[in-house]
This record gives structure tokens, C-alpha cells and sequence, in this order.
């Protein structure tokens, strides 16, 4: 009985039947729309353990929701579960500069968090396009990887503790500041990607990299996607230790963010097949810049790079990554995304997207936009239906399995970063893992979770 | 037509400065070329790329310590043909070297170095030390006509006819004959980026270097700066429950409501 829980959790704030419901019921892609009637916003770990305690005596389904920014239909309800919001769980507790050690609210939102420790002289471990909206929570709970997933690890290699509150109401206190700690089962690793399915982040201590004193970006041009690979070879080989981040983008993506945005490169030749983004970050602008100066005298002489911009300021630097991040919300506008986000080896990357076209060529109209973290191995395939925002089965039908199956034949991850949410939950034993692993997951589901109350039918397949 | 921009290398925008005893802390802090220099380089290319204003060379002239050449080599990666580099290690941020003597070293290098300069241009302002007054004070010592804040520039017979910016709209000057001085605005222009290909070739133009106490210039302050501090810290807001309880923080704490 619903009407129970505004009293267990007192000072926080339940909203119940309102209007505002909408946001937290609907997800960033507009795919996916949950029914819950009640929002729970608590304000201290407390208040979320007595409402877990509660809902998993009565049996009700909880998802937690972070930011919502999530495109696997993870963070909303599939029918009228409640939604507890860790938003309110806000507070920036710590911060050893001399560790660079972070312990915050689950609540925090990453941008927020970046500001910060800039001013304490450090960077997040992590960053992504949805970083003004996402909270550190969420990024734990999904494993989030970004743009510098290649610098500075995944939040696997970034966390140092951890406080989470299990379905039965039980704080689980592993917040720890110690790097090193080969006391046990290391619990906090089960709950980082778990997407919500075991239990409630509500404090994180995370590591976090210096602030480094030279940043360098560079925006370069490939004729092909051979020459993307030579130029991340180049990379890896000039660069070395002060390489950050390289991503790319195809011209199909491009023209799409060129409808919107300024692309410097493009205004010089429309035809470039391939542009990629290049950062350093580095102890030393000098020793930055004369690595710099050398990859990219190698990569133009080589031929396998056809132009290029550097940044010359901040202004700029910003600039780039900007036309990188629009990527995906132009691409999310422009109408119904068939989104994927896979793991391949470098030789098959780029194949599936011509594969993709050419089963695609029936439907003239579509578009096969790709851009990602190539550094990564990490693609984010987006086939969209430009001007038209409704879901064609034709199509879905040319694109699933057979994408899928390609994927599996390269041994390849069928979700790389996003998750499975609601969206590929379905897939876990069919294209990911194998019967016995899924049959411990749900194993170790059932052992937290016995009354299966956190966000049900997700992650698991149902 | 021969044109000559100034080009100033300073803290980078984006960079939040601190104070220390000696000022404003440039140590290990990211510099790049100013932004109103920037688009000051930008009309001098765009010149240059018309055909009808003839122009004949671009010269950038930066004055400052010798990572000057960094930021004139970003000014020659956008076009500009060579440039020339006055040395001196003197803080640029008002601290110590101010807008007179810079102007009179831009008069030096034009009435001895580059003797038949038809316009000069540079950025409105510098964003450290915030003067505005290099390009006016040059005009004026050269006895040039001279448009400041410029967002549109363009051929006008012999001269120029120049949009500037004021706090009540837009003014047009005529400026009936050259040689004259510009200062650039924001609206003028969107400044290139530099590109790969233009910086490898930037790196064999030419940068003439001179000492600045080379030139018959008084280099001493003429205004003595008393103190740097930064503005008090914003207090932090406080978020309320509900509207009674903002109504009550409005009339009794703030005073605001009656």
C-alpha cells in the first residue's frame, strides 16, 4: 500500500500522481516510458535504507534512478514500480588533495564534480557527453566508460569504496580511502555495472587523476578507415604516455552534426570519410608539444592523415570535443535512433557498418551514422530514419539478429559501455554470456534480492 | 596595401587565475594568443585573401618574453606572411610594462623597421590587463586617424568605412584616407582555426627579433599598480523547503519583504 511510504520516509520528498512524474518516468531516448505513481527523493542514506526496508516487506518493485541519462531503458519502470531518486543525495563529503581521493553523494552530478576537483587541482576519471545531467551513481551502477576510458581505466580501477544500501534495507558500509585492501571478497565490484539489480549507491570514494598542465587536441581528417588505424598506431607509438583520448567520427555522422554545428575541417573539403579527435594531457607543455608536433609531421607525411586543425586555445579545445559530443543528441533529433554499442577487434570495426549499409539499401532513406572510442575497440552504430520517429519492424528485422550475430562470430561485446537495461536484457545468455555464467548472476540476484524487488526485469533476462 | 597586427600572447580565457604576493600567478598557467588579437589577425587575412584591397604582406608584432614566437607562429599558421618579435621579459599585465610604452614601440617599428605600414590592427582590448588603450594612444602618437572597436570593416576609395561598436548602437566612420589604425571587436569577424598543413609551413616563415630596451623607449611604468586582489567569495546559497519558508528568509533575514 503505497500510501504507507510517505511515513516511513519522512523528511523526504515522495511526489505522488503529479505532473513531474513524467520526467522520471520517461527515458533520455524516448523509447521507453515506466507508469510509477510515486517518486521517493530521500535525502540521507537512512531514509533510503527505510524505504528498501519497507517496500521489500510489502513486495514492491524500486528502480533507483540516477540521472535518467541512460540509453537501455535501465533507469525507468517497465510497469508501476516506484522510483527512488538518489538526487537529493547531493553532498560533496571530502576530498584528499594530497591522495586525490573524492567521497560524495551518490546524487552528485558529474559536471558539478568535475568543477570541483578542477579547483583542487584534479580531474574525474571519468567523461561523457551527459555529463551536466548524469550523477556519480548512476555512473557506477552502469559501469560508465567515456572518453577517457583508455587514460585513466574504468570505474572498476577508480573505485576505492563504496556505500550501498541492499533490497532488505541493510547499509552496506564499504567506504574505504585505502588504495590497497586484499581484506575479502572485494564487494564493491559487484555493485559497479550492476545497473541497480542488487541494491542502492548511495556514497562513492573515487579516485581521481591530477589536473594535468597541458591539454593539446587536434582534429584531424582520414581518407579511409585503414588510415584511422595506422594514425591510432601512430598515436600509441609518438604519444606514449601523454595520449588521453582518440575518437572518431564518419563522414554519415558529420554531415549530420555539420547540419548544426560549425565543423572546421568540413568547410575545407566536404569529402573527408573520417575525422578523429586526438588529446594529450601531460605534466609539461614542452614535452606535449614536441610529441605532438612529431605525430602529426608522421601521421601527414605518411599520407594516412589528409588535414587537420590544432587547438591554438582553451576556446577551441572545447570547440572539438563539442562537435564530438553532439554526436549523439543531433543524431537522437534528426529521428527514430536504431542505437548499438559494441566491442570489436580494430579489423572488423568498421565492416559492420558497411555491412549494415549494404542490407540496408532496400530502405534508400536510412542513414548508418558511426562515431565512438575506436581507441577502445568500442563503436556506437546508429542506424536512424531521418523525419520519421516510429519504430519500422522492416527494418529492425534487416538489423537484428544478424548485427548481433556479427558480433558474437568477431568475439565482440554486444553492449560495450551502454548496459543492458531493458533493452538487451534479453540477450545476456543468447549473444553475451554463456548458461553457467548466467545461472551464478542470477544466483548472486537472488542471494541479495531474494523478493526480486530491484528494478525487475531489467539487466537479467525476465 | 602593407598591414601590420598586433598580436599579444596572455593568460589563456579559460584558465581561473590566482592571486599571489606578486599578482596575478603566471607560473605553469596556460597562455595563448589574445582572443581580440585573434580576430584582429583574422580581418588582416581576410584582407589579404581580397582581391580588391591589394594587400602586399601581413606582419604580426608581438612583444613579450621569447614564447612570443609560439603565439606568432599561431598568427603565420593563420595567414599572416612574417612576423617580428621585440624581446623582453617584462610582465605584460600591466604589472609592469603599460600601454604607453607599447604603443611607442609600435611607433618605433614603424616609423624605423617597417616604414610604409597602410593600416594597423589589433584586438580592442587585452583580457588581462583590460587597457583598451594601445591601439588609440598609437593613433595618436603617430597622428593616424584611427576607428576603435571595429565590427565591420570595409573598402572605401582610398580609405576604410568602419562599424564601431558603442554603448548606444552602432557608429560609421569613414576614414577618408590610409594609413590608420584599427581596433577589433568581437562581431567582426569568427577567427580561423590553424590548420595542420598552414603550421607546418608557419614554421619557415620569417620572425625578426629585436631587444626591446633597443629602442630609444622609456620602458618604466607610468602607473604604479597598489594592490591585486581577488573580489570577496560569493557567499553560498541555501535552498529552502517550501514558499513560507522563503517568504520568512525574504522579510526577515534578507529584508526584502516588508
Amino acid at each position: 500500500d503505497y500510501k504507507n511510504l510517505p511515513q516511513r520516509a519522512p523528511a523526504s520528498i515522495v511526489v505522488i500522481d503529479s505532473k513531474e512524474l513524467e520526467k522520471y518516468n520517461s527515458d533520455w531516448t524516448g523509447q521507453y516510458k515506466g507508469a510509477s505513481r510515486i517518486v521517493c527523493r530521500p535525502q540521507s542514506t537512512e531514509e533510503v535504507a527505510s524505504i528498501l526496508e519497507y517496500c521489500n516487506k510489502e513486495k514492491i518493485g524500486v528502480v533507483p534512478q540516477a540521472g535518467n541519462t541512460g540509453v537501455v531503458g535501465g533507469s525507468v519502470p517497465v510497469h508501476d514500480e516506484i522510483i527512488l531518486s538518489v538526487e537529493r543525495l547531493n553532498e560533496i563529503h571530502s576530498f584528499d588533495a594530497i591522495n586525490g581521493i573524492l567521497q560524495c553523494g551518490a546524487g552528485c552530478i558529474l559536471q558539478t564534480l568535475q568543477e570541483k576537483v578542477a579547483s583542487w587541482n584534479h580531474l574525474m576519471p571519468i567523461d561523457l557527453g551527459a555529463k551536466g545531467t548524469c550523477m556519480i551513481g548512476g555512473n557506477i551502477a552502469t559501469n560508465a566508460g567515456g572518453q577517457y576510458y583508455y587514460r585513466f581505466g574504468s570505474i572498476h580501477a577508480n573505485i576505492i569504496g563504496l556505500e550501498v544500501v541492499l533490497p532488505n534495507g541493510t547499509i552496506l558500509d564499504l567506504m574505504s580511502t585505502n588504495r590497497k585492501d586484499n581484506t575479502g571478497y572485494d564487494l564493491k565490484h559487484l555493485f559497479v555495472g550492476s545497473e541497480g539489480t542488487l541494491g542502492v549507491v548511495t556514497k562513492v570514494a573515487l579516485n581521481c587523476p591530477s589536473l594535468p598542465s597541458a591539454r593539446n587536441v587536434a582534429f584531424l581528417a582520414c581518407n579511409s578507415f585503414e588510415s584511422v588505424c595506422q594514425t591510432l598506431s601512430f598515436a600509441k607509438e609518438e604519444l606514449g604516455e601523454v595520449l588521453a583520448a582518440f575518437e572518431f567520427m564518419d563522414k554519415q555522422v558529420l554531415d549530420q552534426v555539420a547540419t548544426e554545428k560549425t565543423i572546421p575541417l568540413k568547410i575545407r573539403n566536404e569529402n573527408y570519410n573520417f575525422c578523429v579527435l586526438v588529446e594529450t594531457q601531460g605534466s609539461n607543455r614542452e614535452h606535449d608539444t614536441a610529441k605532438l608536433e612529431s605525430f602529426l609531421e608522421q601521421v601527414m607525411d605518411s599520407g594516412h592523415v589528409v588535414d587537420g586543425i590544432l587547438a591554438q586555445d582553451t576556446k577551441q579545445v572545447y570547440e572539438m570535443w563539442e562537435i564530438r559530443e553532439s554526436c549523439n543528441p543531433i543524431i537522437k533529433s534528426k529521428g527514430y535512433n536504431y542505437k548499438y554499442d559494441i566491442s570489436l577487434p580494430l579489423s572488423a570495426y568498421y565492416d559492420i557498418a558497411k555491412k549494415m549499409r549494404e542490407r540496408l539499401l532496400p530502405f534508400p532513406d536510412v542513414i548508418v551514422a558511426n562515431w565512438g572510442h575506436v581507441i577502445d575497440g568500442n563503436l556506437h552504430l546508429n542506424i536512424i530514419t531521418p523525419g520519421n520517429f516510429e519504430v519500422d519492424s522492416q527494418i529492425k528485422g534487416m538489423i537484428e539478429p544478424f548485427l548481433f550475430e556479427y558480433v558474437v562470430a568477431q568475439n565482440g561485446s554486444i553492449s560495450a559501455e551502454h548496459g543492458l537495461g531493458q533493452s538487451k536484457n534479453k540477450y545476456l545468455g543468447k549473444y553475451a554470456k554463456s548458461e553457467a555464467a548466467v545461472t551464478i548472476m542470477r544466483s548472486l540476484k537472488d542471494s541479495f534480492d531474494p523478493n526480486g524487488i530491484m528494478n525487475p526485469e531489467k539487466f537479467l533476462p525476465s | 596595401m602593407k598591414i601590420l597586427v598586433g598580436v599579444k600572447r596572455v593568460v589563456d580565457y579559460a584558465v581561473k587565475v590566482r592571486v599571489g604576493a606578486n599578482g596575478v600567478e603566471l607560473k605553469n598557467v596556460k597562455m595563448s594568443l589574445n582572443p581580440f588579437c585573434e580576430i584582429a589577425v583574422e580581418a588582416a587575412v581576410r584582407l589579404k585573401e581580397n582581391k580588391a584591397a591589394s594587400v602586399s604582406e601581413v606582419v604580426a608584432l608581438s612583444i613579450g618574453p621569447k614564447q612570443c614566437q609560439e603565439t606568432l607562429r599561431t598568427a603565420m599558421a593563420m595567414g599572416c606572411d612574417r612576423a617580428i618579435h621585440i624581446h623582453t621579459d617584462l610582465r605584460g599585465d600591466y604589472m609592469e610594462l603599460q600601454s604607453d610604452s607599447v604603443a611607442k614601440l609600435f611607433q618605433k617599428v614603424i616609423e624605423e623597421k617597417e616604414k610604409d605600414v597602410d593600416l594597423v590592427l589589433v584586438g580592442k582590448q587585452a583580457i588581462d590587463s583590460d587597457c583598451g588603450q594601445v591601439g588609440p594612444m598609437l593613433a595618436g602618437y603617430l597622428n593616424w586617424p584611427q576607428a576603435t572597436f571595429a565590427a565591420k570593416i570595409d573598402l572605401d576609395g582610398d580609405g576604410l568605412m568602419v562599424e564601431r561598436e558603442t554603448d548606444q548602437g552602432t557608429e560609421t566612420i569613414k576614414i577618408a584616407k590610409l594609413p590608420a589604425v584599427v581596433s577589433c571587436d568581437l562581431r567582426l569577424n569568427e577567427p580561423r582555426y590553424a590548420t595542420l598543413p598552414n603550421i607546418m609551413k608557419a614554421k619557415k616563415k620569417k620572425i625578426d627579433q629585436f631587444q626591446a630596451d633597443e629602442f630609444d623607449v622609456d620602458l618604466t611604468a607610468k602607473n604604479k599598480v597598489l594592490e591585486v586582489f581577488e573580489p570577496p567569495a560569493r557567499k553560498e546559497g541555501i535552498t529552502v523547503d517550501n514558499v513560507n519558508q522563503l517568504i520568512d528568509k525574504l522579510k526577515n533575514e534578507a529584508g526584502l519583504l516588508q
